[in-house]
């Protein structure tokens, strides 16, 4: 992986000298705050209404009516901006023929996609830190579940790393950025919505869909719990697609 | 030592061979040009030697490490301006070369000054703030050379080097490529002939994935002139001067120069390779009574070796296995 602070730092200057960095986080705030100050209406609004009937007043909480759908939110909006972020990593070079530069400096392939990666990454967190706002708003103004911020925020991340590691691999197949991030979004919507099918697909399949959609594993986070196979799903979705970058760099390689 | 050893190297695109058992050495301190038509191999064989691509069979060593096992100490070792110069113009000039030498792992305390030292040594230094894509293409090629040259490498690669450039730029390039190649050794490819010969102390003409020649510029032109070549003039009929040539021993083909202008007949000769026919011929005119008015090699460039190697090649290819590969192959 040597090497891969300079592709790091180059990655990253690009991100944040051109617009790209800023116009995806300020969609994702925008959106994010939008949510969260219709969720937090909503809550005001039935709090009012229950105030006089206990018996309601008693189910009503910040994690059920706030916390939990905006953290679903944030990931459909992070399924829709994070092909944004990935489609032009190995494409542009491609197209610029730069990579062939970038591929003969003393730095491993693995390198050259760590670094890539990690800046994607780092823009990833800067968007998900830039949210940070609506818990402590909460926390203020309430007792909000602690344990469900974190597991959110943590499914938040994971799941933002997986869709990095789909859309660079797919960016890392052509030299079109359009083609990359919609592709990107494409895959990234059928892993989401795959288990739909698995109540008509048979027992068997239906089995292996649900283990392979993202809706799936990321309803744990969205509880409150951190359980260790889906945290193994985000990890080993993230290596696999990396893993298939690195071959596909070998193959480009190849045929170079 | 030799620095670059190559060895059979042969690659293929699919069932498509773009070279084909390359074999040649470039020893310490040598400018080797690489020329060749367009799709000859050049690239191909350059994208090998920079461990960018990986050879289909046979191999290459470069300061005696293999490019398939030790691609990263080679890459330390090597700078390389590929085609195009595919830089990132998004860069400023100085931040590029910066990411250039964390890249090449130039030592954190050395990198600014190495960075300095390159671009004064290639005429970045009134420009290094600037955005890279609107640098003039002059511009943009000295920063694609000053990004070769960080770390000092000893070997280095260049891709057409002078491609797109005006006349004064390519003179430009052409002495800063002179002036670093003291102590290192450049392999350059170009199908700008005099280019080579300017600038290379070797050449190696690559035509259809396969070496055809390798020499000396002064060497090629020697040797591999299909035949030499002298104008004679004298004033004589033309008709009899054909007859006299045309049946004249070592004499390949004789053609008029130009129309015959106040009794004077210019004819350009063409004859046997290594045997000079001036004398003789001087001596058959002077008995046929002819006045002879001039009688000159025609020196052979390395243009006419390097189209006479080229189109063999076409040709034999074309009369032995049909068009179509040609159309393939080009």
């Amino acid at each position: 992986m040597s090497g891969w602070y300079a592709v790091f730092r180059k990655e990253t200057a690009n991100f944040f000298v051109s617009p790209i960095a800023y116009a995806v986080i300020a969609s994702f705030l925008l959106i994010s705050g939008f949510f969260f100050w219709a969720n937090v209406s909503l809550m005001s609004l039935i709090s009012l209404q229950a105030a006089n009937n206990p018996m309601i007043s008693q189910r009503i909480n910040l994690t059920d009516v706030v916390i939990r759908p905006l953290i679903q939110n944030m990931s459909i909006i992070l399924l829709f901006l994070m092909p944004l972020l990935t489609m032009r990593l190995f494409s542009e070079e491609k197209k610029s023929g730069s990579i062939e530069l970038l591929l003969t400096y003393p730095i491993t392939d693995l390198g050259v996609l760590m670094g890539k990666f990690l800046s994607a990454g780092l823009v990833l967190v800067v968007m998900l830190a830039g949210t940070f706002s609506f818990p402590l708003l909460l926390l203020m103004l309430g007792e909000p579940d602690m344990g469900t911020l974190i597991s959110g925020y943590l499914g938040l991340l994971l799941m933002g790393g997986a869709f990095m590691a789909l859309g660079i691999f797919l960016s890392s197949l052509t030299e079109n950025q359009i083609v990359a991030a919609a592709i990107s979004f494409g895959a990234a919507l059928l892993f989401w919505v795959m288990s739909w099918t698995s109540s008509f697909s048979g027992e068997k399949l239906g089995a292996i869909l649900r283990q392979l959609s993202i809706l799936e594993h990321l309803d744990t986070f969205h509880k409150g719990v951190l359980s260790l196979v889906d945290i193994s799903f985000f990890v080993l979705f993230t290596a696999f697609f990396l893993f298939l970058t690195l071959r596909s760099l070998e193959a480009y390689r190849w045929r170079g | 030592m030799a620095m670059i050893e190559v060895d059979g190297l042969t690659k293929y695109y699919g069932r498509l061979a773009a070279i084909r058992d390359v074999n040649f050495r470039v020893g310490s301190g040598e400018i080797v040009g690489f020329l060749g038509p367009n799709g000859a191999g050049k690239t191909t064989t350059m994208r090998i030697l920079t461990c960018f691509s990986p050879a289909s069979s046979g191999g290459a060593k470069i300061l005696g490490l293999d490019v398939n096992t030790d691609s990263l100490s080679i890459r330390k070792k090597m700078g390389y301006l590929p085609e195009n110069i595919p830089l990132y113009g998004w860069m400023r000039v100085r931040a590029y070369l910066d990411f250039v030498a964390r890249a090449k792992k130039i030592p954190a305390g050395q990198r600014a000054q190495e960075i300095d030292r390159v671009a004064a040594s290639v005429g970045l230094d009134q420009v290094m703030g600037k955005i890279i894509r609107w640098l003039s293409k002059g511009y943009r090629q000295r920063v694609g050379l000053a990004q070769a040259l960080l770390g000092d490498p000893p070997i280095l690669i260049l891709d057409e080097p002078t491609i797109g450039l005006d006349p004064i730029q390519i003179r430009e390039i052409r002495n800063l490529i002179k002036s670093f190649s003291r102590n290192r050794t450049v392999i350059l490819s170009t199908h700008i002939l005099p280019e080579v010969s300017e600038i290379c102390d070797r050449v190696i003409i690559i035509n259809k994935g396969t070496i055809v020649a390798e020499d000396t510029p002064a060497n090629l032109t020697k040797s591999f002139g299909k035949s030499t070549r002298c104008q004679l003039v004298v004033r004589a009929p033309a008709a009899e001067v054909t007859t006299l040539l045309t049946s004249f021993p070592g004499v390949l083909t004789a053609r008029p120069a130009t129309d015959s202008v106040n009794g004077e007949t210019a004819v350009i000769i063409e004859a046997s390779p290594g045997k000079d026919i001036r004398p003789a011929l001087a001596r058959a005119v002077h008995e046929k009574g002819w006045d002879l008015l001039e009688l000159r090699p025609i020196h052979v460039s390395l243009e006419d070796v390097f189209i006479d190697l080229v189109t063999e090649e076409i040709e034999e290819s074309s009369a032995s296995e049909g068009l179509e590969k040609m159309e393939v192959a080009s």
